[in-house]
């Protein structure tokens, strides 16, 4: 047992010593490597359908040896695949190419926060679908830590325009019985032979296949419904600038 | 513990019932002749025992079992051997690899071999290791080739005769793919057939400039023998670099491609290319099925062969003729009809480019190393099949050894839920007689058996049995992780008929009471 905890011990304190290169020539690579293998979902960082990578705190990747991770093995159940063809010493590279995104990353944005949250609790009625906190509703994703994961441009994107910003995870499927009653909500799992889905109460169901006549599954639609054309602009300044301010504890 | 043993090892001799080389027989079939468990009963059919490993890698493993024993390769090099009863360790072979191996897609082994007193295992550092059956000890073990150059093994041995047949994986890393075949004795190579050529041997003109030195054309599925006219049958992966063909103009041989070879000499007696000049990662790994049956009236000796191209194809596999070749799942990177010689006709602008190509079916192929099954009973040829699209994007990469040569990617088809399928096909001709829906493509192989049952694990890890004449589904059973690995059909030590497969990172046996 004590040898297990020592030798634990010098696996971390190995794992701990790795340290992403911030020099010139690595910088470079790196971000000709980041281009080819990241760039497709994470966009120049910022701007991409994936997690804002424009931050100082990545929510997954605290230190440097837990993004070489994240880039090797990717995050299990989510879009983020494990890297194909890169070297230890490349991810290295991409890790630091990475980081120096945050190094200049702003923390607030343009626009009234109070106003946006005022906004996000009223009109918006985000809190219907949204949480925050602990307090909101189940039909989208926490929003507790959003402000961290994803940038302004992105967030705005999934406001005016959420079929262009679909998240893994929340596929609304809408499922019709043999006895002609209908179910929809989220997926949240399937197999061949059952579906299990939550719906707008929160109730969490599975259904037989063998019971259902029609299984629709929204792929390419949000359950989301598009809001650009119900906030003013400055509405929409004031809601991104509360919701990049969500931080949570950071 | 001795006369169990005993009585056991009678068993297996008496009746034939181990499951003793990768697919069950030289042949490539993976259909047991045990009945015990069969239509009538299979619906009591219930977990035995479930052993779990001591490693999160993935489980490929198709077990070997022998006179009650089994011998389980584990994740990356391992080999343990279980009780069959009880599926309790009796030994374990531990293998210490070198730090930083390069490897491709997981630390994984699909299987060991046995000869006589002799258990052989790949590794991943490009070994071959003969064990003692008994003890696990090693007996010999020699390196097939430089780990550091990329290569390393994952697949299966063959054996043949006094030889094991070991292939090579590293097809990501630009190397120069092989079979070797060492003396089961000694561990003194055979042969070794190289299946790229090299400079001034033929075969270099199907290849740009110098790029066959980087060829890969690698052996990482195991393949067939047919021991009537000493014959393996194997097939080759990808050329190197996967996703930019142009620095490589022309065929690439003998890159995806069917070699026929010769059992004592390593001597290729033909090839036939699936896919000239593959730019979508097309590896023709797939398992052989070596059948004799009439075609056109007329007996002949046939190899089948359920492409990742998504082609099915029917040869002679005494001259390597070609017979039959048939769409069999969605795919736009060639012409739906095949030349009168097999060869396809690539449908243009499908190549891989900077900006993205949109073409199915995607990387991961229409069938991959998910095993196939063939009963004679039925007369079908059952293959896993996947459908999905992908998008392929080339780029630059220069070779360097031991690093990654792939010069592109690709990734899933955004907007689309990839799926599958179980399809029975019927190699008269080239079509599914039934096909049993997966919500979602799965990496198990296929078995069948005498029972009238097809096996398989769905992506889930539903371990389903179907009725082999129809795909009616007949009994499942949750196994929770996801199956990567091939089920297997021997009589256990306790004589009951099992059906073992790995799930997740354990291995589960079911029976019949």
């Amino acid at each position: 047992m004590r040898n297990t905890i020592l030798s634990l011990w010098f696996a971390m304190a190995a794992f701990a010593q790795v340290k992403a290169p911030m020099d010139e020539a690595s910088l470079r690579n790196g971000q000709t490597l980041y281009q080819f293998h990241c760039a497709f979902c994470h966009g120049k960082g910022d701007d991409g359908m994936a997690a804002n990578l424009v931050t100082p705190n990545l929510v997954h990747a605290p230190t440097d040896s837990s993004l070489v991770n994240i880039i090797r093995v990717g995050i299990p159940g989510t879009d983020m695949p494990p890297a194909l063809g890169m070297s230890d010493e490349e991810m290295l590279q991409v890790a630091g190419y990475v980081r120096s995104l945050g190094r200049s990353a702003p923390v607030s944005v343009e626009g009234n926060a109070a106003n946006g949250k005022a906004i996000y609790m009223g009109k918006g009625g985000c809190a219907g679908c949204h949480m925050v906190g602990g307090v909101g509703g189940k039909m989208g994703p926490d929003l507790t830590l959003i402000g961290a994961m994803r940038s302004p441009s992105n967030l705005r994107t999934s406001i005016v325009e959420p079929n262009a910003a679909m998240v893994g995870g929340w596929t609304m499927v809408h499922v019709t019985l043999k006895s002609g009653t209908k179910v929809s909500g989220i997926r949240m799992n399937e197999d061949n032979f059952h579906i299990s889905l939550r719906d707008s109460k929160g109730k969490i169901q599975t259904l037989a296949k063998a019971d259902a006549t029609k299984i629709d599954r929204d792929l390419t639609k949000s359950s989301m419904p598009a809001y650009g054309k119900v906030f003013s602009g400055a509405e929409m300044t004031d809601l991104i600038a509360y919701l990049f301010s969500l931080r949570g504890a950071m | 513990m001795k006369s169990v043993l005993l009585l056991t090892a009678a068993a297996g001799l008496m009746f034939g019932q181990d499951w003793m080389h990768f697919q069950g027989n030289p042949q490539g079939h993976r259909y047991s002749a045990l009945k015990q468990i069969n239509k009538t009963n299979v619906a009591r059919m219930r977990p035995a025992w479930t052993f779990q490993l001591d490693k999160t890698d993935k489980f490929e493993a198709s077990p070997i079992a022998h006179n009650g024993i089994l011998y389980v390769s584990e994740p990356p090099s391992d080999v343990t051997a279980l009780e069959s009863r009880s599926g309790k360790v009796l030994w374990r072979y531990k293998r210490v690899l070198p730090d930083n191996v390069p490897y491709c897609c997981g630390r994984v082994n699909r299987g060991a071999a046995i000869l006589g007193d002799l258990v052989f295992i790949g590794t991943l550092d490009a070994h071959l290791v003969a064990l003692d059956a008994s003890t696990g000890h090693v007996v010999w073990d020699v390196a097939v080739a430089d780990y550091k150059k990329g290569y390393s093994s994952t697949v299966a041995p063959l054996i043949v005769k006094d030889k094991v047949v070991i292939g090579s994986a590293g097809g990501e890393f630009g190397v120069r793919g092989y079979l070797a075949a060492y003396e089961a004795k000694t561990g003194k190579e055979a042969w070794r057939l190289w299946t790229v050529p090299s400079t001034g041997e033929k075969g270099t003109e199907t290849w740009l400039g110098d790029s066959y030195k980087y060829g890969s054309a690698t052996t990482w599925v195991t393949g067939s023998y047919d021991p009537e006219i000493n014959t393996i049958y194997w097939g080759t992966g990808n050329p190197g670099p996967d996703w930019k063909g142009d620095k490589r103009a022309g065929d690439n041989l003998y890159s995806n491609c069917l070699l026929a070879i010769d059992g004592d000499t390593g001597k290729m007696k033909w090839h036939f290319q699936f896919t000239p000049h593959d730019v979508h990662d097309l590896d023709s790994t797939q398992v052989p099925i070596l059948v004799d049956e009439m075609w056109n009236g007329k007996m002949r000796k046939l190899v089948l062969f359920a492409n990742r191209n998504a082609f099915y194809y029917v040869l002679d596999r005494t001259t390597g003729e070609y017979l039959l070749g048939k769409q069999y799942v969605r795919q736009t990177w060639a012409q739906p009809e095949l030349s009168d010689k097999g060869r396809p006709t690539r449908m243009p602008n499908t190549a891989p480019t900077p900006g993205g190509t949109v073409v199915y079916p995607n990387s991961p192929g229409a069938t991959n190393f998910q095993a196939p099954s063939y009963s004679p009973l039925t007369k079908l040829h059952y293959v896993m099949t996947r459908d999905e699209g992908g998008v392929f994007y080339s780029g630059d990469d220069t070779y360097k050894e031991g690093s990654w040569y792939l010069a592109g990617r690709f990734v899933s088809k955004p907007g689309e839920e990839a799926s599958g399928a179980i399809k029975a096909m019927d190699p008269k001709t080239g079509k599914a007689k039934w096909e049993y829906p997966m919500s979602s493509p799965s990496w198990s192989g296929v078995l069948s058996t005498a029972g009238g049952l097809v096996f398989a694990a769905t992506a889930d890890g539903d371990m389903i049995a179907l009725d082999d004449t129809t795909g009616k589904l007949l009994w499942k059973y949750p196994m929770g992780g996801k199956a990567f690995a091939n089920p297997v059909s021997y009589i256990g030590a306790d004589g009951k008929q099992h059906i073992t497969i790995a799930c997740g990172h354990a291995l589960f046996a079911f029976v019949v009471d």
